[in-house]
């Protein structure tokens, strides 16, 4: 269970948003909305840790993040703007790179069957750089998959994907709900998503 | 998270940035490449003067690592943050300084090790003898280890920054002093027949010093930058 409460953003003189409160259980997608520069990214962070609030604190399970640190991020799946996909590896190997990194090793039979489950197939051994924007999204979107998290932060997911795509993340991201998974996202676009999970979030 | 993972993915870092260095050669080459040019030049500037060239060998070759070394450090970090790795290694479940130490381990393996391996043959136009030679290989494989541990710190320090590379060279040369010193020193000691293990002991010491500090503080250092 993720709760937040008394949040408060500054950037630079400005306070972003203040005494925001939320909480989030098992099978629940807390949808950010708000206007650009509303401060959805830098709450997406503070969520993941990467940013600290001004004021007020994030609970995991009812103990704060900073004190959990590595434990929390054992739970956490943070997909931000930058996809970090390195041009020059193929689509295989970023997506078995990524899952490494964030600590959750996968084989090759893994990897190949999430890409392809992305609508990948085919492209797996070609180097990222050959790409296009939505191709490499997906990429980056394979560590959904790959890497068994509960609390999933995803910072606008659907940019350059088509619709097809937008369909698939939509069904991937109901089936990590209905196994008690949880999510943050931002979108500016429609996700469709199961009904009755879904909360809204307003910055003004 | 269990001993045997943390070393695991230890190595997976050090072979994932391998594997980036060679998709992408011209990088590592360059350093190498400027390594080189820059020990040949003083030789042929100097002329053949043997006693001259035996003194100031230990010198030139050390600065010219240094140097290399320099070149070589805004590519440790810049093009992860710049596409969003380094955010994601900071949210691993594996501990960020597991992470880091891979990095800089790569970073030696890459720019250290064939500086190193190559002082040799470049020695040989100073008209250093054999055993001095060999001395100068230890102390290098001593001392570049501690350039990438320092220079680390540097790097993280002015991720993001405009002018980075300036402010690099200013805060990390500064520091690369006392290795040049007892670097270039060891060297210097066993051409005037008195031994090179006190310098070498020396150096070492710094290594043990900057493999504990080094990888926590540039652990700060990234998790400040990336705020």
């Amino acid at each position: 269970m993720l709760e937040a409460s008394n949040l408060e953003c500054v950037r630079g003189e400005k306070s972003l948003f203040r005494g925001l409160s939320f909480r989030l259980d098992p099978g629940a997608c807390l949808m950010v909305q708000g206007a650009n520069g509303s401060g959805k990214t830098s709450l997406l962070r503070m969520i993941c840790g990467l940013a600290q609030p001004e004021q007020g604190d994030i609970r995991w399970n009812g103990e704060p993040i900073r004190k959990l640190a590595e434990d929390y991020r054992g739970e956490l799946l943070y997909c931000g703007h930058a996809g970090a996909v390195k041009d020059d590896l193929t689509a295989l190997e970023n997506a078995r790179i990524s899952a490494t990194l964030a600590g959750t090793p996968v084989d090759v039979e893994a990897a190949r069957l999430a890409l392809r489950q992305l609508g990948l197939k085919g492209r797996e051994d070609l180097p990222a750089r050959v790409l296009s924007a939505g191709q490499k999204r997906r990429v980056a979107l394979t560590r959904l998959l790959l890497e068994k998290r509960k609390l999933w932060v995803l910072d606008e997911p659907l940019t350059a994907l088509d619709k097809t795509a937008v369909a698939n993340l939509g069904g991937v991201i109901d089936a990590h709900l209905a196994s008690g998974g949880m999510a943050v996202l931002t979108s500016h676009q429609d996700l469709p998503l199961a009904a009755g999970r879904v909360e809204q979030l307003r910055l003004d | 998270m269990a001993e045997t993972s943390l070393l695991s993915a230890l190595g997976a870092v050090i072979r994932r940035d391998l594997l980036l260095a060679m998709r992408r050669k011209s990088d590592v080459l360059t350093t190498l490449f400027f390594f080189v040019i820059v020990v040949s030049l003083f030789p042929l500037g100097i002329g053949p003067e043997m006693a001259m060239l035996r003194q100031i060998a230990p010198g030139v070759l050390w600065v010219a690592a240094l140097l290399a070394t320099m070149l070589s450090l805004n590519r440790l970090f810049a093009a992860d943050h710049a596409d969003g790795t380094l955010e994601q290694m900071a949210l691993s479940a594996v501990p960020l300084g597991v992470l880091v130490t891979g990095k800089v381990v790569a970073h030696w393996l890459l720019s250290g090790l064939p500086l190193a391996l190559l002082a040799p043959v470049l020695g040989l136009q100073f008209d250093l003898a054999a055993g001095s030679l060999g001395v100068m290989v230890v102390a290098l494989l001593i001392g570049t280890p501690v350039l990438s541990l320092i220079g680390a710190i540097g790097a993280a320090l002015t991720l993001g920054v405009r002018g980075g590379g300036v402010l690099v060279s200013l805060l990390v040369l500064p520091l690369y002093v006392p290795v040049l010193i007892f670097g270039a020193g060891a060297v210097e000691a066993d051409l005037g027949g008195l031994g090179a293990t006190a310098h070498l002991s020396l150096l070492a010491a710094f290594l043990a010093l900057a493999a504990f500090f080094g990888p926590w503080a540039t652990t700060v250092a990234l998790r400040i930058a990336l705020e």
